[in-house]
Order: structure tokens, then C-alpha cells, then sequence
């Protein structure tokens, strides 16, 4: 099938070849750092993971958002999802190749990254992190690409595959209830130590997961003349509408508890966040923002003739996803760094070789996702004839 | 699990690294006993002591902050450990390496500061902070290729060879200890004080204090302690004859974030 994703219109090909760039001004600024060091990006000995990991543990919820379509589908027997099953699946991929791409380029000593797997260690969660999230890629890569190729032959999907697709429903809920693992367990770093971090982090995965489905449903409609289908949208308008509400639930739960009982390790990341600590306060209005990004969502989206209102659904979803982008890629792993454990107050920013190569990880992501939908679309559109 | 480099250093720690003919030989039997693999393998070498090392089950440090009232009473201490360790100063904060420093008591004890002790000379007085060589380390927990591994002894060491560089450690550790490598430190550690029989470290690992391990296994006392003029003990905790327990006994000491439950073993008396 892979063909189908070689064959494609001018547009198509300019696309690709604008991420091409962008890839390759981010491998030449990574091969920088390599040489240099990660002293070329803005953290330090206070904030000592950034930007990277942040992108990292986002684009862990957009993979685990792929289960929203694959859950009632397959669990439920909703039909109407069995049209884009493959779109959630095959986002999760790009996904999930994003999140290995963030942590390799984190490393200091990455050609040493094998020494996860010659020393196997169970007490880490990184080592659990990296058995979920390789399982999780290898689990949708396997149904996906079957199921599509079935779906392309006209016949059903290979009975193998079963234990597969149900395997995969509980997986995509481990791979985010690790990553959280990997900071909630940690003593001394009160902003993540919560019980409701896993939960958080499932929720605003179900938001922003199936909000940028809804967008890529959306879009693939305008340039193909394949339809996600009204129906499919607005189910996974409701969707988003019950993860984002959740989302922001989960969290007035953690600014109750660290406000109220006013335990400084707990309360003190919170006050850096939204208020400034000792007149360090850059993030404020990024936080701030993410807040009302994702109220005026829910407004939004509560009302069904919005919701019901394909553009403002759109408009919605994008609220949604820059709202969780900036609580989850922006604040959650600095606010945890910053005050340190000696309550130091060193604040991080990334720096400009940093972003460059998150943008070259992010279009790594776009250039897997394009690819993968435009096969998709080229199979959907052969049976269309 | 244990390979040659690994047992290298749980060997070279006690042996210690260069110190004579009774070291080298089960250092190049590990080296031969693995075939350079990365299987598990059970060890094969039986730990052999030099005649002069100081051996414990469970070393610890008490700092006697009366004794240190200034920054400069802290400066050789701190400058004789980053001597003999190697390391770098690096001008850039973000990139600073340091394994012995000094803090205000605030910073160094956050949760037990009260408006009252500001006004008073324990808030000015400046504390040695350096890695507590917890009982129950969370660095340990948290490092997913056993690049940081507790001794039988107690000492949290580090294997710079084996270390990814994914600062796991530094998110777990509550004492703020561990520093990276952000970039090459060779070039920030003058050619005249190079010790060269420590070894220098590459960009892109984490570093902390060994309390001296290297030093312990030729029968020496950490290079802090030497250089503290009595303000500082080392010893076995389980040695109810050791220094350490004796100033623990007779004087009221206190610990970093002892809520907790790393259970540090650097010792304060304030």
C-alpha cells in the first residue's frame, strides 16, 4: 500500500518537501548539539529537563487519544467509527514516533540509549516508559496497516488480529498512566506528586487526541474525496467535550488541594505558574491563556447548536488543543522544576536551536502522519472508484 | 547484570584505582571475565580489599556547622573535593558542576525555616551541602540502566561510562546533588590541577559526590573532611565506636527533608 502514499498532486508534494526542510535544518541543528552538547538548549542544572520532554509527554496523550475511536468501535460495536479507526491508529503512530524522537534527542549520551535494554531495570519508569511506548507503536502499526489492507482487498480483517485490537485498548491507557509514573513518583517535587496525575494526563489526552481528529477529519474532507462523515465528527465532538470539561475538573481538584491545605512544596509551583514567584513570572500568561482557552471551549462545545456547527466545532477543537498544548507542553514539566528542591527560583526558556529542533521532531510527526492518511485516503478513494 | 565495567568499579572502589600491585590484579580480572558482553553473568571476583582500605557497612558524614561561621571557612573544603575530582568551573550558572557547595540554611533546610531564625546568625551561616548518600535513594530508583548504584557500604556512586544522559536522576533527586555535563568539561579544568588519577567526565553525563570512594579504598578520609580542620566527621554508623556516632550521640543533629524517608547520611549540628 505503501505506493499510495507516492502518488499525490502538486499541493501534496509541496507539503512535503516544505517538511523535508524543516526535518533537515533540525538534523543540522541536532548533529550542533551533538557536537556541542545540550548546553545549546535552555535548561540547566535547576530545570533540568525542558521543551523536549514537555513535547514528549503532550504528544504521549495524542497517541493515547487514539483510543477514543478505537474503544467505541471496537468495544461498543459503534459503526460508524469503523471509517476512521485507521485515522485514530494512524495518528497514535506519528505520535508515538514524535515521543521516541523527543526522548532520543534529550539524551546527552545517545548512542548509549541501548543501555535501557543491555541493563533492564524494573524499578525505573523509564524503563517501563519505554516498553509501553514501543509496545503501543508496534500494537498500532500491526492493526492498522492489516485492518487497512483487509479494508483495501474487500475482505474481513484476519481473525488474528483480535487479540491484538483489545490488547491495544488497555496499552494506549498504560502508555499514559506510565508517563506520569515517570514524575508522580518522585519525592521532593510537590507540583507533580499527585495521585490525580495519571487521570489528569488521560484526560486532557482524550480532549486534545480527539480534537486534532476532528480538525484532520475536517481537512481530509476539503483536499480528498474521502468523508470522515458528519456523524463521525460529532461523536468525536462529545468526546472532546466530556474529556475537556474532566480535564479541567481534575485540575481545579489539584489547585484545591495545594491551595487549601497551603503546604508550600505543593502550593509554591502553582503560585510560579499563575502569579510569579519572587518576581519570576514568564509562564504566567502562557498559563493563564491555557486556562481560558480551555473554558471558552467548553462553553462552546456544551452548546450543541455550536457544537452542531461544523466551524465552530473547528474552532473549539483548536482552543482545546493549543489550551492543553500550553498546560501540558509548556507548564507542566517546568512548573515542576521551578521552584527547585532548594527553592531556588532559576526560570527556563528554550532556546532557539532548542525549538528548531522541536520543530524538525514535530514535522518528523507531520511528514509520518501525511504519508500515513494519504494512504488511507488512497485506499478509501479506490473503493469509491 | 554485572559487567566488567560495572564490577570495575565496585572493585577499583575498594582497590582503588592505581594504588599499587594488590589493586591491579582483580581489576584486569574483571576485565577478563566478561569478554566484553552484555549479558548476565554471576560475578566471578571476589572483592580483595587493599591492606590499607577504610572499609564500613554504612558510612556517613557529620558536619559541625559551629564550627563554620564563613564562606571562607567553607572555601577550602570545597576547593580541595573539586581539585581532586576534577571539576570544572564553568562560568555560564546553567552549566555549573559543583559537588560540595555552600547554601543558606533556608535553602539547604526549605520546610524549616521560621521569620524568627531569620533574624539570627543561623540563617547567615552558610551550610556544606553535597550528596546525602541516602539509605533509600531515589537517584537509584529512578535511573533506568543502573548508572547510579548504591554500594554495599552505603556510597551512591556513579558510572560515567554507562550513564545515558537522561537526568532521570536529577528529577528524583530532593537535595538538588546531581549535576550534567552540558557540555564538554575538559576545556573548564586547568591543565596544572588535572588530578590524574581521577578521571575526567564527557559531555552529556551526570556527576555528583562519591564521598571519596576512590579515596577510602587507600585508606584516606574524604578530601572534605581532611581539609575541614575537625568541622567535619566521617565513619561507619554502624560502628557504635565510630567518631560519627559519637558526635551523633552527644549532640542534637539534624538532615535534609528527613520527612522524606530517603534517610540521608550527612548529619548536621547546628
Amino acid at each position: 500500500m505503501l505506493e499510495l502514499a507516492l502518488k499525490g498532486t502538486k499541493r501534496y508534494y509541496g507539503w512535503i518537501t516544505g517538511l523535508l526542510i524543516v526535518i533537515g535544518i533540525g538534523v543540522a541543528f541536532w548533529l550542533y548539539q551533538l557536537q556541542f552538547g545540550l548546553g545549546i538548549t535552555g535548561m540547566s542544572r535547576s530545570v533540568s529537563w525542558g521543551f523536549y520532554i514537555a513535547q514528549f509527554t503532550f504528544l504521549v496523550g495524542v497517541a493515547a487519544g487514539g483510543l477514543m475511536v478505537v474503544l467505541p468501535y471496537y468495544l461498543h460495536n459503534y459503526k460508524a467509527f469503523g471509517r476512521i479507526t485507521i485515522l485514530g491508529e494512524f495518528l497514535a503512530i506519528s505520535a508515538l514516533v514524535m515521543c521516541l524522537l523527543f526522548i532520543m534527542v534529550d539524551l546527552g549520551q545517545p548512542n548509549r540509549m541501548l543501555n535501557v535494554l543491555f541493563y533492564p531495570t524494573p524499578h525505573s519508569m523509564l524503563f517501563w516508559d519505554m516498553i509501553v511506548l514501543n509496545g503501543y507503536l508496534f500494537l498500532n502499526i500491526i492493526v492498522g496497516w492489516n485492518v487497512l489492507e483487509a479494508e483495501r482487498n474487500d475482505v474481513p480483517p484476519p481473525k488474528w488480529l483480535k487479540p491484538f485490537i483489545y490488547l491495544s485498548i488497555p496499552w494506549a491507557v498504560g502508555i499514559h498512566t506510565v508517563t506520569a509514573y515517570l514524575y508522580c513518583g518522585l519525592p521532593g517535587r510537590g507540583f507533580w506528586m499527585t495521585a490525580i496525575l495519571a487521570p489528569r494526563f488521560l484526560a486532557s489526552a482524550f480532549a486534545a487526541g480527539p480534537a486534532f481528529l476532528v480538525l484532520l477529519c475536517l481537512l481530509i474532507r476539503k483536499v480528498t474525496r474521502f468523508d470522515p462523515g458528519k456523524e463521525q465528527i460529532q461523536t468525536l465532538g462529545k468526546i472532546v467535550t466530556y474529556a475537556i470539561i474532566i480535564n479541567v475538573f481534575f485540575f481545579g481538584c489539584e489547585v484545591f488541594v495545594a491551595m487549601y491545605s497551603q503546604i508550600p512544596e505543593h502550593m509554591d509551583h502553582l503560585t510560579y505558574l499563575f502569579a510569579g514567584l519572587h518576581g519570576h513570572d514568564s509562564l504566567v500568561p502562557f498559563m493563564w491563556a491555557a486556562q481560558l482557552l480551555m473554558v471558552v471551549a467548553i462553553l462552546l462545545l456544551i452548546n450543541p447548536k455550536a457544537r452542531q456547527n461544523e466551524p465552530a466545532l473547528a474552532v473549539a477543537c483548536v482552543m482545546v488543543f493549543i489550551g492543553t498544548w500550553l498546560d501540558k507542553g509548556l507548564g507542566m514539566i517546568s512548573g515542576g522544576f521551578v521552584p527547585d528542591p532548594l527553592h531556588h527560583v532559576n526560570e527556563y526558556a528554550p532556546t532557539i536551536p532548542e525549538l528548531i529542533i522541536t520543530a524538525g521532531v514535530w514535522a518528523v510527526g507531520f511528514l509520518v502522519l501525511t504519508a500515513l492518511f494519504k494512504i488511507v485516503t488512497g485506499v478509501k478513494e479506490e473503493a469509491m472508484g | 547484570m554485572e559487567s566488567s565495567r560495572r564490577r570495575f568499579l565496585k572493585v577499583a572502589g575498594i582497590s582503588a584505582l592505581g594504588a599499587g600491585s594488590i589493586g591491579a590484579k582483580p581489576v584486569l580480572n574483571a576485565f577478563a571475565a566478561t569478554g566484553g558482553g552484555h549479558g548476565e553473568e554471576k560475578p566471578v571476583i571476589k572483592m580483595v580489599p587493599n591492606k590499607e582500605s577504610l572499609m564500613g557497612t554504612r558510612w556517613a558524614m557529620v558536619i559541625d556547622t559551629r564550627k563554620l561561621t564563613s564562606a571562607g571557612d567553607l572555601e577550602p573544603m570545597i576547593e580541595a573535593c573539586h581539585k581532586v575530582h576534577n571539576v570544572p568551573k564553568l562560568e555560564n550558572k546553567n552549566h555549573e558542576i559543583k559537588w560540595l557547595w555552600e547554601e543558606e540554611f533556608k535553602h539547604a533546610f526549605p520546610g524549616k525555616i521560621n521569620r524568627y531564625i531569620e533574624d539570627e546568625a543561623i540563617a547567615h551561616r552558610p551550610f556544606l551541602v553535597l550528596c546525602n548518600h541516602c539509605e533509600n535513594p531515589p537517584c537509584v530508583q529512578a535511573c533506568p540502566t543502573k548508572a547510579t548504584f548504591q554500594r554495599e557500604d552505603g556510597i551512591v556512586m556513579m558510572d560515567f561510562h554507562r550513564c545515558i544522559g537522561c537526568r532521570f536522576c536529577m528529577a528524583a533527586c530532593p537535595f538538588g546533588a546531581r549535576s550534567f555535563n552540558f557540555r564538554d568539561p575538559k576545556p573548564f579544568i586547568e591543565e596544572a590541577e588535572l588530578n590524574k588519577k581521577f578521571p575526567t567526565r564527557c559531555k552529556g553525563v551526570v556527576e555528583k559526590c562519591n564521598f571519596c570512594a576512590e579515596r577510602l579504598a587507600v585508606g584516606q578520609m574524604p578530601a572534605c573532611v581532611d581539609a575541614s580542620k575537625g568541622a567535619m566527621a566521617f565513619g561507619d554508623l554502624d560502628d557504635p565506636e565510630s567518631e560519627v556516632r559519637k558526635l551523633i550521640r552527644e549532640n542534637f543533629t539534624i538532615r535534609r527533608k528527613q520527612n522524606l524517608g530517603t534517610m540521608p547520611s550527612v548529619y548536621y549540628i547546628v
